[in-house]
């Protein structure tokens, strides 16, 4: 049976500084989590929002695990990350 | 993207500023296998099964909020009516089970647990008049049991000599708990017509009619809905409103039924049911009184309440039941009024009274819930405010409960101070008009006439 995946939704959001995407594409890369769609954009003019799908089912990592890695990443900036199973946004989202 | 940002952003503002959240995963347990007319043998056995079927029930719920990213606020367990189990007419037999069930609660670390339950709307039995002999000691003594009792139903009508002995356990109840201002009270609730699938404390019970053991989930977010509103603007007739709260209620919803199915995965039950109540707390914007200020009113109590309340009890049931086919226990709107800031701020302000919380009773989904009231009003004037809010359910097919706290030394103008959840509460009028002779004529109000509701 092929494996379900794990698919994980990346929320950052807050103050935009240069380099965010990488820092946070390179904690996922190093905690084996494969990046399939970023959406990315400036609200207002200076508030970065950031959503992100992922798939996490090659990592080993717990979602506390994972989600203290992202902050980590960014723990220095002004940012707000969140991660949640994207069965959460399927089940609020679609009927 | 599978999704939009604007909806993935909708979804975590709600969570993280509009506080919604899973207010309660509660683990519904039947105790019918655990009769015994050994008190001991009884409280054991029942200790044993809550042990077995609990255990992990805190550890489950842990992982499950990890996962979906959703904060799930309290876990809780609810009991077959203990007046069904315990087949012995002994206070004694209900005191040893009380604290084998209030240990057991502890152990597992539930903060509330549910069944200290008699059913008496039509009479009572020798087990029932024991349990309720024991009840004001179990409140005081116990941290976690919570009691209910059913006085009246639609079928039944009102047992007025059940709404009298009430009175006087409330009245005693307040009595022992008196240095935390009665607080036992709050442990306490009196029903018509419960639903027996209910996940909130403190009237939870688990029917007869109900699995050996499943998942009861409980979800609100007052928050959500009102940032709804306010984003709606105040230009929107009332029918956008009614649109618009059942959009919330349906999103809502929703994320109570992923967690729902997923809890009862994980602890190898049946998934029961999913009530989504818009439940308030003390916590700033986690107000159903803000709901209604939202829509337009100035204050919760003034004119127009009830009719607002109607449209929002209406359309977040409407909005539920499209999201789920588990949508059960109570769901609608809660007013409590130590829990609700909004509540509070109106009670203090004389903008609403006990009587206009009876009459929004009438359309809401529960009763009159969470109200202080001077500690020297009579048992007979406590048993008749009952018995009103009792004939409301009754009258109208519907639940309705009373959670009064008669709180000892207080008068007018005091205040109440619980805590955490259950808030604070202005003690509010009651009327010192006399219902003495009516109440003191006891017996049974007959069941109410089902056609003909003109």
């Amino acid at each position: 049976m092929e494996k379900k995946r794990k698919d994980i939704i990346v929320t950052v959001i807050g103050r935009d500084e240069v380099g965010i995407v990488a820092k946070i594409a390179a904690a996922l890369a190093q905690a084996n989590i494969n990046i399939i769609d970023i959406n990315q954009t400036i609200l207002g003019k200076e508030i970065f929002a950031m959503t992100l799908l992922a798939d996490r089912t090659a990592s080993g990592l717990t979602m506390p695990a994972i989600t203290s890695r992202l902050e980590e990443s960014v723990q220095n900036l002004s940012l707000k990350v969140t991660v949640q199973d994207s069965e959460v946004f399927q089940y609020m989202h679609r009927v | 993207m599978k999704f939009s940002s604007e909806e993935i952003l909708e979804t975590v503002g709600m969570i993280a500023e509009d506080k919604l959240d899973i207010r309660t995963v509660t683990l519904g347990i039947s105790l019918l296998d655990c009769s015994d007319p050994d008190p001991s043998a009884c409280a054991r056995k029942i200790r044993d099964k809550i042990l077995a079927k609990g255990g992990k029930l805190s550890e489950k719920t842990d992982f499950v909020a990890n996962e979906y990213g959703l904060p799930i606020v309290n876990r809780r367990i609810s009991l077959t009516p203990l007046s069904l189990v315990v087949p012995t007419a002994d206070p004694a037999a209900f005191l040893e089970v009380a604290a084998a069930v209030d240990w057991a609660a502890t152990e597992i670390g539930v903060n509330f647990i549910g069944g200290y339950t008699a059913m008496i709307q039509k009479g009572e039995t020798a087990i029932d008049r024991a349990l309720i002999a024991a009840m004001p000691e179990v409140l005081a003594s116990t941290r976690s049991f919570c009691a209910s009792v059913v006085l009246a139903s639609t079928r039944a009508g009102i047992n007025i000599d059940g709404c009298y002995t009430m009175s006087r356990v409330m009245k005693e109840t307040a009595q022992r708990t008196a240095d935390e201002d009665g607080i036992g009270c709050a442990k306490l609730v009196l029903f018509a017509n419960p639903v027996e699938d209910n996940p909130f404390m403190a009237g939870a019970f688990y029917g007869t009619g109900e699995s050996e053991s499943s998942i009861l989930v409980g979800v609100s977010g007052p928050g959500a809905v009102r940032h709804a509103l306010e984003n709606l603007g105040p230009d929107a007739d009332l029918g956008q409103v009614a649109e618009t709260i059942k959009k919330s209620a349906f999103k809502i919803t929703r994320a109570g039924e992923l967690v729902g199915r997923e809890m009862a995965r994980q602890l190898g039950v049946s998934f029961g049911n999913l009530d989504l109540s818009l439940a308030p707390t003390p916590a700033e914007g986690d107000s159903v009184g803000q709901i209604l200020e939202t829509m337009g009113l100035s204050m919760p109590g003034a004119p127009g309440s009830t009719a607002a309340l109607m449209m929002l009890n209406d359309a977040v049931k409407k909005g539920g039941l499209f999201a789920s086919s588990s949508v059960g226990g109570l769901s609608g709107a809660f007013i409590p009024v130590s829990e609700d800031a909004s509540m509070i701020e109106a009670a203090r302000a004389g903008a609403i009274t006990i009587e206009k919380l009876e009459a929004m009773t009438s359309v809401c989904s529960v009763g009159l819930d969470m109200i202080a009231i001077p500690g020297a009003t009579s048992v007979e004037t406590l048993a008749a405010i009952i018995a009103d809010e009792m004939a409301i359910g009754c009258a109208n097919n519907k639940t309705t409960a009373v959670r009064i706290i008669p709180a000892p030394n207080k008068e007018v103008g005091d205040s109440v101070h619980f805590g955490g959840l259950l808030g604070e509460a202005p003690v509010m009028a009651v009327s010192r008009i006399s219902a003495d002779g009516f109440v003191r004529r006891g017996g049974r109000i007959p069941a109410p006439l089902q056609s003909l509701t003109n």
